[in-house]
Formats: C-alpha cells, structure tokens, sequence
C-alpha cells in the first residue's frame, strides 16, 4: 500500500479545501457562503485523515501537520485541477463539480479496499462528497440554465477548466485504485448534468499533466502554500 | 454591543392599546410577528436587530483574515466553523428581522450605502494569529454578556434566534481563550503577539457595550420594551470583572494602569476608553470601516449574477411544473 497515494487523497482535499476557505465572508448570498464553508470543512477534515494516515505509514515522526505545513510545492501530488484560482462564483463550482464526481467515483472504488484504514477514511468521505456532488450539480444547473449571462459564465468556466480533467483519470502505481477505469461512470454522469444545465462538453480532451506526479505544479500552488503555511514556517519553534 | 446607539422610536399609537401592550410585556408575554405592536417598537427592533445582523456578517472579515494562515489543521477546522456559525447567526438573525416586514436584501442595501451600522469592534483590524484568539475571548464574551439577557427579551423570534446564538457564542469564547492559552504559554514571540493583541483589543472590546447610560438617550424606552434588558455600564463592568482575572490567569497585562479593586462596590475601578475614538468609527472611521464596507459591497455587486440566475432557473422550473400539470 503505496504512502504516496494517501499522500495524493490528502494534497487534494488539503489544496481544494484552502482554495474554498478564501471564499468565507465574500459568496454571492449567505447560503452559499455557509455551503462553501462547510465543504471546506469536510475536506479539512478528510486531510487530517488522509495525511495522518500517510504520516503514520511512512514511519518518518512526521504527522498531518508535518506534512501539511512543511513541504515545499514540488513535494505536493495535488492534482492541478485543485490548485486553480477560484475566479468567480461560476468557475469555484464548476471546479468543485469536477472534482466532486471523480471524487464520489474514487472513494467509492476505495470504500472496498483491501487495506481496512483506507476503506475506513474512504466510507466516512464519501458520505460527505455524496453530498458535495449533489449540490454542485445543482448550482452548475441551475446557473447553467440560469440567465444568458449566468450561462456564458458557466461555459467559460466549463471550457477553461475541461484541459484539467484528462490528468483526474491518468494513473501509476501509486494510486491507491485504477484511475483510468473511473472514467466512463464520470462521464456518463457529467453528461446528464451538461444537458440539464445547457452546456456543452469541450470538444478536445486535451490534458495537462504533472501535479500528482509532482512534476511540473502550476504557478498558483506557490502562493498558496507560501500563505498557508507562514506560520508554522516562520516560527518553527512554536506550538499552536 | 452588536447592537450600539440604537435610537428608540417615539411611538404614537392608540393610549389603550399601548396600554394593553404594556401589560403583556410586563406579564413576561413573548409578542409574536402577528400580534399588535407600536409601530416604535417595530421600527426601534428593526433597527436593533438589522444591527446585529449586519455585525455577525461583517464580523465573519476579520477572523475570515486568518483561516487561510491557520497555523495547523485543526485551528484551520476550528476557525472556519467559528466563522461559519457567524454567518449563521446572521442569517437566524435576518430571519427575524423579515418577521417584522423587512427584508433582507433591503437591510443589506441599508447596511451597504450606511444607513446602518454595524458593531463598532469589527471595524478593527486582525493583525497576528492571537487576534483570533482576543476576539473569541474578549469580542464573543462581550457579547455574550449582552446576549444572554436578551434570550428573555419580548419579541419572540428575537428571543428564540437568540438562545440558539448564545450557545454556539460560549463555544466561540472558550475556543478563543484557548488560543490564549497556547500563545501566553508559547514562545517569546507568542506571548508578544498575545499581550500586543489584548492591548489593541482591550478598550475596543469596553465600547462594545456602548457609552455610559448617562448619555444614552434612547434606553429608558427600550428597557421598558424589554428589548434592552441591561445598562450599559452595568455590563461593562459585569465584563472587566470577569476578564481581570482571566487575564491574571494567562500572565498578561491589561492595558490599563488605573485598574484596582475596589472592595466597597465589589468590582474593578477602571479607566474609560476614549469615546471620540467610538464615535469616530460609528462614523466610518475606524482603521478598517471602509475596507469592510468595501469587501461587503464587492460580495454583493459579484454575487447578483449568481442570485439572478437561481431566481431566473426556478422560475423556469416552475412554469414547466405547471405546464406539465
Ligand atoms: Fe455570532
Ligand atoms: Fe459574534
Ligand atoms: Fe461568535
């Protein structure tokens, strides 16, 4: 059982998890706001389970913490996908819907795993990510089916992220499941959702690559990590 | 408090009536959104409770300042709950609000062009990670002290939005005072960050309750209402009494030399904070009133296209459920 694949679970809840935090206090209606958060909070929560099993695997007297706050960008296995800016309303969701139906579609292959931890984390997230799917196929519905300018959006945001998800169903033999084999159910599922919210899916399936190996991050992850992570960086001794 | 100068409405109803008014008020009734009611006392609970409103929703800014600088996951977990349950309270207190015939896009457009307000302390600035933990201790225990009284007070939604608020509040506190803990008992650089937070926050945190009920004009008619159940001093000093010790117990200095006991009225002496500076940001000059307004104006203005797009798709499903019928 491959520590770099807990590593991988944990880099995308932790990243996307930061990514939707930035949004507290400033989404378009108190609802929405009080969503955004709690999704973060489930994905937080999912991190200290992913990474402190990874932590406690690779036998290194690292724990999540460790692993969180004092890695560098070149160590993290996020896919690109996560760290993308969040732009505006349309673009977070339609970031969150993608990832939300290769998420539901991983954990279930999970929830049967061999090993009983992983299977563990993998039923108690899917739960949440259930939900988290649930809710942002209806906001790419309904802001896709919206208004003319809501519906420009949602296609833009479509468009601009499409290049992302080639990279979600890559695989190795790091992961923790065949990635490759998750695709036709994502599919068939995203489709449903493009029709009802009246999007149309991309025609060229082009991917970039190199977040989960850790080979080439985008230029975002930097920032982000340099925010995350000032204090424990800077204060090394300190305990919070 | 979250609520602060709200002014009280001369009302000038039917005699007999606010008579009877009275009466249930003084029998402990809870006035429900259908009873009768002086148009003052709706108008002055409006403004009370926008007010309050406004303050748990721009109060989500400067604690919202640090969750992505959490300086470990599980503070990360803790503070973006905390924020959270803020916007909830806004939202349980919005809701009570429109009980009495407003809405709460007309209460936002209120708050947004300064017609009103919002809590003064918000209007301050978060500058260190033991901000997070002074405002938890010292801004959700002041208002507390507050809160808790007004679970009794007469308008019901008011009352019932309350006791859920108060519980989740003494939550917010303990978290804060924990984070205390951590940083006056952490390295040196910690207990710095934790005395230079209780300094900037000290005499913020005193005017919460509002200026001396000398000055306030407007609390006889509320107190009457029972929808200000406390003077202002009278909580002021309920709070110093309670913080001293807390303060002694972490190993931090309150920023106040004239500070004493005094064995004759059972509390502390302490000093005033400087009122002109209260009045200052009351008017929009406090270090952060303008980036606040502003962060709250840009969540509207960017927000209306996702707002007009919900109504506009539910509207359509509608029509085609009743097409289909
Ligand atoms: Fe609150
Ligand atoms: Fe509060
Ligand atoms: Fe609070």
């Amino acid at each position: 059982m491959s520590v770099a694949g807990l590593i991988r679970m944990g880099d995308n809840t932790l990243v996307l998890g930061q990514r939707l935090s930035e949004w507290c206090g400033h989404a378009p209606a108190l609802e929405e706001d009080i969503a955004l958060a709690n999704m973060a909070l489930d994905l937080i929560g999912q991190t200290q389970l992913w990474l402190g099993l990874a932590a406690s695997r690779e036998e290194a007297g690292r724990d999540a913490d460790a692993l969180a706050y004092h890695r560098d960008a070149w160590d993290f296995r996020n896919l690109l996908l996560v760290e993308q800016p969040n732009r505006d309303f349309g673009v977070t969701m339609m970031r969150q819907f993608l990832f939300d139906c290769w998420h539901f579609e991983v954990l279930q292959a999970l929830a049967a795993h061999p090993d009983a931890e992983v299977s563990a984390i993998a039923q108690k997230s899917v739960k949440e990510v259930t939900y988290h799917r649930e809710r942002s196929s209806d906001t790419v519905i309904a802001l896709g089916d919206g208004t003319e300018e809501s519906r420009g959006r949602m296609q833009g945001a479509l468009d601009r992220l499409w290049p992302y998800v080639g990279e979600m169903f890559s695989t190795d033999d790091d992961d923790l499941t065949d990635m490759t084999a998750l695709r036709p159910a994502f599919d068939a599922y995203a489709e449903t959702v493009f029709a009802q919210a009246t999007l149309t899916r991309p025609d060229s399936d082009f991917a970039h690559m190199g977040g989960k190996t850790g080979a080439r991050h985008s230029e975002h992850l930097g920032h982000m990590l340099a925010t995350m992570q000032v204090l424990p960086r800077s204060y090394p001794d300190a305990t919070w | 408090m979250y609520a602060q100068m709200i002014k009280s409405e001369a009302t000038q109803d039917d005699p007999e009536k606010l008579a009877a008014f009275q009466a249930r008020i003084d029998a402990g009734d809870k006035i429900e959104p259908k009873d009768w009611m002086p148009a003052g006392y709706r108008k002055t609970l409006i403004r009370q409770i926008g007010q309050h409103a406004h303050s748990e929703i721009v109060g989500q800014l400067p604690e919202g300042n640090w969750i992505t600088r959490a300086p470990t996951l599980e503070r990360k977990a803790i503070l973006l709950a905390k924020v959270q349950d803020e916007a909830g309270h806004g939202l349980y207190l919005y809701c009570a609000a429109e009980t009495l015939g407003v809405s709460r896009d007309k209460l936002t457009e209120m708050l947004l062009d300064g017609r009103m307000k919002y809590s003064s302390i918000f209007s301050y600035p978060t500058l260190t990670w033991a901000d997070m933990g002074a405002v938890g201790w010292l801004v959700d225990g002041a208002a507390i002290m507050n809160q808790v009284p007004l679970q009794r007070t007469s308008y019901g939604p008011y009352a019932r939005s309350m006791v859920r608020i108060c519980k989740e509040e003494s939550f917010h506190q303990r978290q804060g005072f924990d984070i205390m803990m951590k940083m006056a008992n952490g390295t040196e650089a910690q207990k710095r960050m934790a005395q230079d937070a209780l300094n900037r926050f000290w005499y913020p945190s005193l005017m919460m309750f509002g200026p001396s009920d000398a000055e306030s004009v407007h609390s006889e008619q509320s107190m009457r209402w029972r929808i200000k159940m406390n003077g202002n001093d009278e909580l002021r000093q309920k709070f110093v009494d309670q913080t001293v010790p807390q303060a002694e117990y972490l190993g931090l200095t309150i920023p106040d030399e004239t500070l004493a006991w005094n064995e004759e009225k059972g509390g502390y002496d302490f000093a005033q904070p400087d009122w002109s500076e209260f009045f200052d940001v009351l008017k929009g000059n406090g270090p952060c009133s303008v980036e606040r307004i502003e962060a709250r104006q840009k969540a509207w203005d960017d927000g209306a296209w996702v707002r007009e797009a919900r109504l506009a798709h539910a509207a359509k499903k509608q029509a085609a459920k009743v097409a289909a019928e």
